[in-house]
């Protein structure tokens, strides 16, 4: 007969024990989370991971490479979500309140990248809806409408958002370094890509629109109860900024600012959110 | 648990805040803005920004203080000097900091309550939404907007004239930039000799005058239109092109907007040489030379400059000469003298005005 060693015997147990338990969680899971109650609220985190392709996007020092096969390295990365709605999977939607509806993702400001709603109606949510940029209405209003990121003046990070000679944001801005570039940056020599889409589609005369709306579906519900905060973790790929419906190489065009050529880069970076999965544990994310 | 009440706690007491906060701004002795009898109704929503002496005031050392540039030198007056109508002389394109020269030729601040579009292609479309543009032009004022309001909290003087401008010391994007609005709107010219003969309050128009103005309505008004003599449109008025500036199509990316530039005021037209977006032509008699013989044809230039097959304005020297005539009764000696559109009126002394 075979004697088991003491750490094979612990093993052993704490296999049977943990098992034991996790199903017992299992169970304990199933009985706290009733089937959602409509009039009441919780709330729900988007969480906006830059990555690019398999790799996170680490700002300055990894060197990544497009679809035309250049070599890039990224400083600045950020972008505005707003107008957000969530839909449950038996077709309820909620539509967050318009004057908290504007976030700005920075690359830089891990902060920024998780999105908090609040006062979401309880529900199994598997679809979100944002648009990518500032809606033509908010990018028109009066100053005094302009707070939190909506305000023009440039943030104290120094990487501003707004055009001042042309009012309006700039919804996605992207920055680098790529030796094939056929720009250099007169102050240091380096070769630079960037990329400055904007464009509400004009206040009075009509011009370049790069508002782009976008719906993710989600592999799992988001499962908000009141006291259940479930995380939706979405994975946003650089690289689709850069091909997708247009191939952008560096060497052609290294940079946009308002220009006709940008809705290249929003009919690609449209498609570079997906939702990865869900962490449907209250208040746990990573 | 407690944690969640103290949070919500915080919220509703920010809510609260903002609620008070949304209020109509805070004014104790309000400014009659006067809409001048001959003028039409200004395009400026007055209700958000109620012009009161405090604020006005307010605007006005803002206006004239290099503490909104990155060094110290460069105030709006800078560009925008009153005794020039506040626009630049000496340069056909204003010059910025480290005396950088800037694209296009400075436009006067007069009459804005009655302006749609900003700067000569018309990218801004809100006078509020103005000043954070020359204020973050590396050639122009080189500072950010966020390090402007920063010096501004940290300024011995400002935060309580913000208090007395609008009820607390609280110095935010809206306010910095609707009391540099305030004093701007107030900038009004409308005391010509000009004005006094339509509005007929003793104004006299000598001969040739009276002359240059029928003349003037027969060639010039269809786009120099009405009192503020501007139908604010762009138009390619048959300049040779000499550089890169495409002007409104720069803002509305459409070919057939190259090279048309905003159709500018008339007003104190004496004071705001050099003259063009470009400022290439320095005298009046230059302007309406180029208007008789020195229009180019190209696909943008305006139709009305190119009537019945002939290119430009035909007039003959008499009829320019009169025409120049009844342009100087547009004259405001008033506006580019009123002591308190000058820095001299500013009450609380700041750090950084210069008194040249």
């Amino acid at each position: 007969m075979k004697t088991f060693s003491f750490h094979q015997l612990a093993g052993l147990i704490i296999t049977v024990l943990a098992s034991i338990f996790l199903g017992c969680n299992k169970e304990g899971n199933k009985h706290s989370e009733p089937a959602p109650d409509i009039n009441k609220r919780g709330s729900i985190i988007l969480k906006f991971d830059n990555v690019v392709g398999d790799k996170d996007l680490v700002l300055g020092a990894a060197t990544y490479k497009n679809a035309s096969n250049e070599d890039f390295t990224v400083d600045v990365f950020q972008y505005y979500i707003s107008n957000i709605k969530l839909k449950t999977n038996d077709g309820r939607e909620y539509i967050v309140p318009q004057d908290e509806s504007y976030f700005l993702v920075r690359e830089h400001v891990a902060a920024s990248q998780r999105i908090t709603i609040s006062n979401v109606p309880e529900g199994d949510y598997v679809e979100v809806t944002f648009t990518i940029g500032v809606d033509s209405l908010r990018s028109t209003m009066p100053i005094e409408r302009r707070t939190g990121v909506l305000d023009i003046a440039d943030s104290a990070t120094g990487k501003p958002m707004y055009w001042t000679w042309n009012s309006g944001y700039i919804f996605v801005k992207i920055e680098g370094t790529s030796p094939q570039s056929s720009y250099t940056r007169p102050s240091d020599g380096q070769r630079r890509f960037f990329y400055h889409v904007g464009g509400f589609g004009g206040y009075s005369s009509v011009t370049v629109n790069n508002i782009r709306t976008t719906t993710l579906r989600s592999p799992e519900p988001a499962r908000v109860r009141s006291n259940k905060t479930p995380s939706v973790h979405i994975l946003v790929d650089v690289l689709k900024i850069f091909s997708g419906s247009y191939t952008v190489s560096f060497a052609t065009n290294p940079y946009s600012h308002f220009s006709v050529w940008s809705s290249n880069l929003a009919n690609n970076y449209v498609n570079m959110f997906k939702i990865d999965h869900v962490h449907n544990v209250g208040g746990h994310t990573h | 648990m407690k944690g969640f009440i103290v949070l919500i706690a915080i919220t509703l007491t920010s809510c609260a805040y903002k609620e008070e906060d949304k209020q109509a701004p805070f004014s104790s002795k309000k400014i009659l803005f006067q809409v001048p009898k001959n003028f039409p109704s200004p395009v400026y929503d007055f209700s958000r920004n109620p012009i009161t002496q405090e604020g006005f005031e307010l605007g006005r050392a803002l206006f004239y203080d290099g503490i909104l540039s990155r060094d110290g030198t460069v105030s709006c007056s800078f560009c925008h000097i009153q005794t020039s109508a506040f626009t630049q002389h000496g340069h056909a394109v204003s010059h910025g900091i480290d005396d950088l020269p800037t694209r296009r030729n400075s436009q006067p601040i007069m009459n804005l309550a009655w302006v749609r579009f900003f700067f000569w292609d018309g990218g801004v479309f809100d006078l509020d939404l103005f000043p954070p543009h020359p204020i973050q032009a590396p050639n122009e004022m080189g500072e950010t907007m966020s390090n402007v309001l920063e010096k501004l909290r940290k300024h011995p003087h400002y935060p309580k004239m913000f208090k007395a401008a609008f009820g607390t010391e609280e110095i935010t994007t809206d306010r910095f930039l609707k009391a540099l609005s305030q004093f701007q709107l107030m900038c009004i010219s409308a005391n010509s000799r000009y004005d006094k003969f339509v509005r007929n309050e003793g104004g006299i128009l000598t001969s040739d005058e009276l002359k240059g103005l029928s003349l003037f309505r027969e060639k010039c008004s269809v786009c120099h239109a009405g009192e503020l003599f501007t139908d604010g449109t762009f138009r390619n008025n048959g300049l040779p092109v000499y550089s890169n500036d495409l002007g409104r199509a720069e803002i509305t990316l459409n070919p057939d907007d190259r090279y048309k530039f905003k159709v500018p005021s008339l007003r104190n037209v004496v004071y705001t040489a050099p003259y063009m977006h470009d400022g290439r032509f320095k005298t009046l008699d230059a302007v309406l030379e180029h208007y008789r013989k020195g229009v180019v044809d190209s696909a943008t230039t305006d139709p009305i400059l190119k009537q019945n097959g002939i290119l430009g304005i035909p007039m003959s020297d008499e009829e320019k000469r009169q025409i120049i005539a009844f342009l100087q009764t547009l004259t405001d000696t008033s506006f580019i003298t009123r002591f308190e559109l000058s820095e001299f009126a500013i009450k609380t002394p700041t750090n950084n005005v210069k008194i040249r």
